[in-house]
């Protein structure tokens, strides 16, 4: 008896031993960014976040425009993807459930999420980027193609599988006696999605798009390979910008002076807290919803 | 099918008229044969139960009655089912409609999670009542109807799923009843419930018969006999025998109705 206890015990606490590893490691990062950082914020104060000049070569650093473009790039490839991803989840999900046809298109979808950044970049380098250029040719637009557009292009594809995923699985948990019970009163197969799969699975549906949101927040190497790398404010979907992390992948190797690398740490520490935050209203949000 | 005519020859007099006409019905799951060609009237405005030990296939010839089986795929249906007049497995045949004339009630109960009022609201709002005047009249009526208007009329904007599991189960009684059904189908419909609420839900199917045509699934044969008018005893997916219930427990003609019934197997 006394050896299952101390056993428990034991297995318990190593168990939270490692938990706490996991909270130590954020503080950690959130400690090293601070650090890093307390120079550019020292110098700029709250200018850092508003400015809109970046220019190591004159010594000023704001970083507005790539918060811009951060946010613009991740939110348009959020609105892009939600049609598809809210399709392939409800298809494999609610029509397609079973069957080797479902486990085929299921395991696909999860490849998507297994590719590589890289190799996205390239792909959208080659195949996205001259379609944009195509665009904007009709459209009297200088066909540059590196942009916004296509970074929020590739995101999309790129934060697909992670929705659809979650959705999926949220949509096959609905139980079949809410569904069977509205098929009995009469409804049809669209009624029966619009009224009980989707409010019913709504706050875990909306989890998996918070999820993606985040991982297009922090996307990097396939977006700084189309995003055009201009350290100016975006003026238009079409123009040459960069996020954070573009940024940050662009420019740590040269950074030459200590105001300029405790800038992009800066940078870094923006983007922290942008992914943080919006996680936070997220899960507000989910709890609304679930309410 | 002996069963059946002998029913007709002795108990069509009772039989006012008849509802639901099943001839000849067999049912496949994939390869495998669940129901063996079944026929049977169910005859209106009285409750019929089915009765049998699990896996003889009363449910699944409930739910050929509104066609709930559709939803299971790779599953076929061979014969005729004739409800209110039309043979419902025609190409073409309007499933909502059908749905619409023929409620169920399930085994566990399973209100929407959404508001009292919404629940029963569904129904009526998908086949087009828009006006919240006529919408607030069904509900009310429906809820009147089930048995639990005075338990809820003060809260019909709180969640269904704060109810206890007999009224969730009576509401979703009433959610069937306000689409104005002729045909009630009831799956075990208080095999979920303690002896109360059980007691509630079988007042209030002895309620409905006068104006609903009732088909009850249960496993239980008190039940059976306490709240029906006529019984048939299915067994590995065929109707051994169809009769007046009183009749059915007291002397069933069948040598394996008289074994269940006395508890011998099952």
């Amino acid at each position: 008896m006394n050896k299952v206890l101390n056993f428990d015990t034991g297995f318990v606490w190593s168990m939270r031993l490692m938990a706490l590893l996991v909270i130590g490691l954020v503080v950690a990062v959130g400690y090293v960014l601070v650090q890093g950082s307390s120079e550019a914020f020292q110098k700029f104060g709250l200018s850092f976040i508003t400015g809109r000049e970046w220019d190591p070569i004159m010594g000023s650093y704001g970083s507005l425009p790539f918060i811009v473009g951060s946010l613009l790039t991740a939110f348009l490839a959020l609105l892009i993807s939600i049609p598809f991803s809210m399709s392939i989840a409800l298809y494999l999900g609610e029509f397609a459930n079973k069957g080797k046809i479902s486990a085929i298109f299921t395991s696909l979808v999860e490849l998507l999420a297994g590719i590589p950044s890289v190799i996205y970049g390239f792909w959208a380098l080659f195949y996205l980027v001259p379609v944009v250029r195509w665009i904007q040719e009709r459209l009297d637009i200088p066909p540059i193609g590196v942009g916004i557009f296509s970074a929020a292009l590739i995101l999309a594809i790129m934060i697909i599988p992670f929705s659809a995923s979650i959705a999926r699985e949220v949509i096959r948990m609905v139980p079949v006696g809410l569904k069977e019970a509205a098929y009995a009163l009469g409804a049809t197969r669209l009624e029966v999605i619009k009224d009980v799969v989707l409010p019913v699975g709504k706050s875990g549906i909306f989890a998996g798009i918070m999820l993606a949101l985040g991982r297009a927040l922090g996307e990097t190497m396939a977006v700084t390979m189309v995003i055009g790398n201009n350290n100016i404010m975006p003026d238009s979907l079409f123009s040459p910008a960069n996020t954070i992390a573009s940024l940050l992948a662009n420019e740590f190797a040269e950074a030459d002076s200590s105001l300029y690398v405790s800038s992009l740490v800066g940078l870094g520490l923006v983007l922290f807290v942008m992914t943080a935050l919006i996680n936070f209203l997220g899960k507000m949000l989910i709890r609304r919803l679930s309410k | 099918m002996l069963a059946t005519m002998e029913y007709k020859e002795t108990e069509q007099a009772t039989a006012t008229s008849v509802k639901v006409h099943v001839e000849g019905l067999r049912f496949f799951y994939g390869a495998s044969e669940a129901l063996h060609g079944i026929t049977l009237d169910i005859p209106e405005k009285q409750v019929t139960a089915l009765i049998g030990p699990s896996g003889c296939g009363k449910s699944t010839f409930l739910r050929t009655l509104n066609r709930m089986n559709d939803l299971i795929e790779n599953t076929r249906v061979e014969g005729l089912v004739e409800v209110l007049g039309d043979n419902i497995y025609a190409p073409g045949y309007d499933l909502a409609e059908l749905r619409r004339r023929v409620g169920m009630v399930f085994q566990r109960s399973n209100p929407f999670p959404k508001t009292i009022f919404e629940n029963i609201a569904y129904g009526p709002r998908i086949h087009g009542v828009r006006d919240r005047a006529t919408l607030e009249e069904i509900v009310e009526k429906s809820l009147r109807n089930a048995a639990l208007w005075d338990e809820v009329k003060d809260r019909m904007n709180q969640s269904a799923l704060g109810l206890s599991g007999g009224q969730q189960q009576r509401l979703c009684i009433a959610r069937a009843l306000a689409v104005d059904p002729e045909v009630i189908l009831m799956d075990e419909p208080a095999s979920a419930l303690d002896p109360r609420s059980t007691a509630a839900v079988e007042d209030l199917i002895l309620e409905l018969r006068n104006q609903y045509t009732i088909v009850i699934v249960t496993h239980n044969m008190q039940q059976a006999s306490r709240v029906s008018d006529f019984t048939a005893f299915f067994y590995e997916g065929d109707l051994v025998e169809l009769g007046k219930t009183p009749n059915l427990f007291t002397c069933p003609r069948e040598k394996r109705t008289e074994d269940y019934i006395t508890g011998r197997f099952g």
